[in-house]
Formats: structure tokens, sequence, C-alpha cells
């Protein structure tokens, strides 16, 4: 999609342009909505700093894409890779994230550094250094036409989609029952959650399986679109650590919108910022100071909401 | 940083056995270019000077880190910014041109020191005076934040190379020294190291150093005694991205090269990743840890493609089973009094 070529077809025009752009940013916001929510429960709730929440995403993507070349069917490989990744998550709290709660962040941030070494290099030896390609399942081939001259991509709906449902199904689930309402205390409140005799150590595993889960379905999700590659987890960790920050820590409704903004913001700038800076320079500095301004963008937006509101614009524990 | 996180702080007065262990300590660095050339291993000289280096930038983290209870995660801009001040310097002076229209390039040593000091050390105190507003896991990634649009200003600066980075023809001059000489650049790490390190130490044991350890301890009790917790964490701050900034000119000098690798995220997980291995919050804790984690990887490259596979949990164990890294092993396996 060469944005400039395009910007001079007839039936192309600039509305639509940036219809288009505003539903990719929507597509890659809901894709780190499902990483940031279990990011910010395990940091709200078990107050850990979990660097290898990238990885789960990988073991996702990896696990679906093995199972898809195996089986050819979508749904086996769907499966694969939601249960691989919440496995693999259950595993990692049990053996060793548990016994970091009690540590400071920074033993948190060196173990689950260690852990990201580890991930990384069993999966080079597993599916070697050469990305694999993941086709987009049949059913969801091919584009709609939404708006007189903007046709879409059915796959990247279908994502806008699920990622809006599971907003959904996580609003419920929080706000509605009763495991709800214990997300909801230990995230305000874990040691009188203990002390009230509920098994906390049980709600940790299933709050980090649930993590997990939604990590692998990101990554299931972002096989087809991008390539499933070692360090794939690494790139979207410290966009979902911005939006968990922005959010405010802990806070589900913060993860949600803090994910739109970004998604929005990077998108658009990416698309955006090179072909306004072309107007005041040439057009290979333009690309390259634009590409450097769109990736700096996100961070700046982060320490512009960390200056005026501290704990994020949503934040849990007041 | 909670409260909780009691980090042992030697600050008392070097006893006897410390002072010896000291004297051996550096009698083993001035020996050893000469004994491994005489074992035949000249290729340790330059693996030497890099864990001289990265030692200078762990001991400088340590300072907000460990000392002053500021988790940095983006320490690698302090880093890159003294890489590239001399990058820059030298590049203007070989165009014989003037950076930002008024500074005339350099190639000595003498000069780009402080200059990669004084740029590193302004950048510090910017984002210092911002990111102090914040404290815990949002100082962590405001930081982070800060480093990484830096690393991507970087990337995008063509005019040095962008995404490539710039290579440095020569190594600067000092004095009339053959500084492409490994042993003698070996040197000037040395003392360049020596001298930190001293000054590290002072500052622990200062006042300033004092206060500095109450904050970290209990922020609250410190402002409660007429102490103002901001400016003392912001100066902290400021000298330890300095001391980054130092270390980041002497690898721009030792690669001849700087890139914005320099700047990345995973390098401000390697100077961490330092600081823990050695012990946080120990003087001479961030130069074990260097010299393990480069030499560890150096040894591990050599023997197996896969060595993250073996550092990984090597990492984890010592996180897990060892409190206080290796300083904190040492002292339990009875040679404590001997590692300050």
């Amino acid at each position: 999609m060469q944005l400039s070529q395009r910007l001079h077809s007839p039936n192309v025009t600039a509305m639509t342009l940036v219809l288009e752009q505003l539903l990719n940013g929507l597509q890659f916001g809901v894709m780190l909505f499902l990483l940031a929510a279990g990011l910010t429960l395990i940091f709200g709730i078990m107050g850990v700093i979990n660097l290898a929440h990238g990885s789960l995403y990988m073991v996702g993507a990896y696990a679906a894409a093995f199972a898809a070349a195996q089986t050819g069917s979508f749904l086996l490989a769907l499966l694969a890779g939601l249960a691989a990744a919440a496995f693999i998550g259950m595993v990692m709290e049990l053996v060793v994230l548990r016994r970091l709660y009690a540590r400071d962040h920074l033993d948190q941030v060196l173990a689950t550094f260690a852990l990201i070494l580890i991930f990384n290099q069993s999966v080079t030896i597993l599916f070697g250094r050469q990305p694999l390609f993941v086709a987009i399942p049949p059913a969801l081939n091919g584009s709609v036409q939404l708006l007189p001259g903007l046709t879409y991509p059915v796959y990247r709906l279908a994502i806008i989609a699920i990622g809006l449902l599971v907003a959904l199904g996580l609003y419920l689930l929080i706000n509605r029952t009763r495991v709800g309402m214990l997300v909801r205390a230990g995230a305000t409140h874990r040691e009188m959650v203990r002390a009230l005799g509920v098994d906390i150590r049980l709600l940790y595993t299933a709050v980090f399986g649930l993590g997990a889960l939604l990590a692998g379905l990101a990554g299931l999700m972002a096989g087809p679109i991008l390539a499933v590659q070692v360090g794939m987890g690494e790139q979207i960790l410290i966009m979902t650590f911005v939006v968990v920050v922005i959010g405010g820590v802990g806070s589900i409704r913060g993860a949600f919108f803090g994910a739109l903004i970004v998604g929005l913001v990077d998108t658009s700038l990416r698309a955006f910022a090179p072909g306004l800076l072309r107007h005041v320079m040439t057009g290979s500095e333009a690309d390259a100071l634009g590409a450097g301004l769109a990736s700096m963008g996100i961070y700046l937006l982060m320490a512009i909401v960390l200056l005026v509101r501290p704990k994020g614009l949503f934040p849990a524990h007041v | 940083m909670s409260e909780n996180a009691l980090i042992r702080t030697d600050t008392a007065a070097p006893g006897l056995s410390r002072i010896i262990a000291l004297i051996v300590l550096a009698a083993a660095l001035i020996a050893l270019p000469f004994v491994v050339q005489a074992l035949g291993q000249p290729a340790l000289v330059p693996l030497a000077t890099r864990v001289l280096i990265y030692a200078i930038a762990a001991a400088s983290l340590n300072l907000a880190l460990g000392f002053g209870g500021m988790v940095s995660f983006g320490h690698a801009a302090f880093f890159g910014i003294g890489g590239y001040a001399v990058g820059i310097l030298y590049r203007t002076f070989a165009d014989d041109a003037l950076f930002l229209g008024f500074i005339p390039g350099t190639d000595q040593l003498l000069v780009t020191l402080p200059a990669a000091i004084l740029a590193a050390g302004l950048f510090a105190c910017i984002i210092g005076a911002l990111s102090l507003r914040t404290a815990g896991v949002q100082f962590i990634m405001i930081t982070l934040a800060f480093a990484q649009m830096l690393f991507f200003l970087f990337v995008s600066l063509k005019a040095y190379g962008g995404d490539d980075g710039m290579t440095i023809r020569r190594r600067n001059a000092l004095f009339d020294l053959n500084t492409r000489d490994d042993v003698t650049f070996y040197f000037i790490c040395l003392v360049i190291a020596a001298l930190v390190f001293l000054v590290l130490w002072r500052i622990v044991g200062s006042r300033f150093g004092m206060v500095l350890a109450g904050i970290r301890q209990n922020e609250r009790r410190m402002a409660a005694i007429g102490i103002a917790p901001y400016r003392y964490k912001l100066a902290a701050f400021v000298i330890s991205g300095m001391g980054a900034g130092l270390a980041g000119a002497l690898m721009a000098n030792y690669l001849r090269f700087v890139s914005p690798d320099m700047l990345h995220w995973t390098k401000s997980g390697e100077l961490m990743i330092m600081v823990i291995l050695g012990g946080v919050g120990t003087l001479l804790g961030p130069l074990l840890g260097a010299a393990a984690l480069v030499i560890l990887e150096t040894v591990l490259t050599g023997w197996t493609e896969h060595w993250q596979l073996v550092l990984g949990p090597i990492l984890l164990l010592v996180v897990l089973f060892t409190q206080g890294g290796l300083n904190g092993l040492l002292t339990r396996l009875g040679l404590g009094r001997s590692a300050p």
C-alpha cells in the first residue's frame, strides 16, 4: 500500500484514506488491548512486572502456525494456540513467578528477562530463525466494501470484532461474577482478600492463565498479518507497557482506552507523518524523519500523560 | 521502590582485609595485560577492556538504582549519548565543519570525554527532572519511554548514519600515546575506571550518600526531618547518567563505531543485569557483574550457538536463589570481608 501512489488514484478520496487508517488503528488497538489486559491484571493484582508476557504472545503464534501447517484446520490452530499459551503461562507462574511476588521490581525484571532469553532460544531451536508465514483462513479471506471506494480486509474486521467481544466479556467477568469480584478485591487490597480466607494462590494462577490465554489469542491472530518470528514478543511488549502505564496500572478500562489511543496514534503517525514532512523537506529525509517521529510518538504521549497524571488516565488504586 | 526493598549498604570505613583485597585486585588488573600476553592470549586484553567499560556504566547505574532506589530502565540513553558525542565530534572534526553551527569538532580524548559527560548529564537532568515526578512502576516505564524516544531519534538521523550507525576511523588521541594499541587503551580505561570507582566511593560515604540512602529507605521520613528528597534524587540521577555517558564515550572509542544499538532498551536491561548479578547497592558488585556477564557471554558464544539458553537459566538461578548477587554469594561463602 504505497500511500503516495494511492493518493493520486481518482477513486480514493482523502476521507476514505483517513477512515482506512482509523480502522487499521482500531485493529492494532484491540490487539494491544488483548495483551495489555493480561499484563495490567498481573501488574495490579500480583504486583509483578512480567517482561515475558510477550513470550506468551509468541508461543500462541508459533503453536497456532505449527498446528495450522500440520492439520490445515484453522479451528485446531486456534485451539492449539490458546491451549499452549495458557498452559505455558500457568507453568511459568507455578515454577518461577510465584517465587517473585514478595521480591522487589528489580528481581522481577531480571528473572523475566531471563525467561525471555530461554523462550526465544527454545523457539529458535524448535522452529529455526526463518519467519513462518500463516495463511488467512479461507472463510475470512477477501475484502468487503464498507463505503463506496473503501474496501477493507475481512480478516482485520474479524480481529476488531473479536477484540471488542473479548473486551465486553472481560467487562462482564470482572464486574458481574464472583471471580471478577475477587479480582477487583485483589487489585485493591491484596492482604485483605487473603485475610478473608480466599485461596489467593489459586486466584493468582487463574488470573495468570487468563492473561496468558489473551496474549496467546493476540499472537495467533497476529500470525497471518505479521511474520511469526523470534523477537516478535519484545516488539509488542514495550508498546503494551506503554498502554498499561497510560491507562493506569491494574485497570482493565484503562487498558482498553489506552490501547485504542496508542493504536490510533501510532498508526496515523506512521501513515501521515512522512507525507506531511514531505511538504517541508526532500523525500528520503522526510521518510526517515517521519518514521522516527512516528516511532517516538507513543513514547512522547506516555511521557506527557505521566507528567500530567502520574498514575495514568484511569488509576485502579486511588 | 517499595520500602521492603532493604539493600545492604557498606559505607563503613574499609577494614584491613578489605584494603588488602583491593590492593590484590588492583595489582591483578595492572598485571593482566602482561600475564595474558605471556600466556599467548593477547585477545583477552580487549575483553578485559570491555569489562572495565561496562563496569563503569554499571557502577554509575548502581548509584541511581542501588544507592538511590531509582530503578531506571533507560540508562542506555546516556550510554548512547556519550557514544554519539564522541562520534559526532569526530565526524565534525573529520569534515572540518561546525556542529550545530558553532561547536568545532575534535579528536582529543581530553575534550571528547568531558563533552560526553556534559551531554549525558544535560540529558539526565532533563529526563530525571521530569521522570522523578513519578515513582515505582511508572518511573521504570517513563525512563524507558525517554530512552526509546532517543533511540528512535538517532535511528532517524540520517546525517549521523541512522540505523546503520557511523564508524569512527581512529580512536581519539591522548597526548602522544598510541591509543590504537590494545594494551595502551586498556590502561587508559583502567585509570578512568579507578577514578570513577574512587569518586563513587567518596559519594556513597559522604553526607550526600547518607541522605540518598535515607531517602531510599524511607522518603517520607527524610522529608519530615527537613530534607527535600527531589533535589538529592535528581543530583544522584544526573551523576549516574554522567557516568554512563563516560562509559559510552569509551565504548565508542573501543569499537570505533557508534549505532542506535547503544541506546536500545535491551542495553538498559543488560546494564541492570550486571548490577543485579554483581549485587545491588554494593561498590564493587557492578565490576563483578560486568565481568561475569561479559566473560560468560564470550565463553558461551564460543561454546554453542544457543548460548542464551544457558545464560537464561543461570540468570534465573541467580535471582531466585542468591540474595544479593555474586557479591552476596561471596559473602556467604566466607569471603565477605574480602569483597567490599
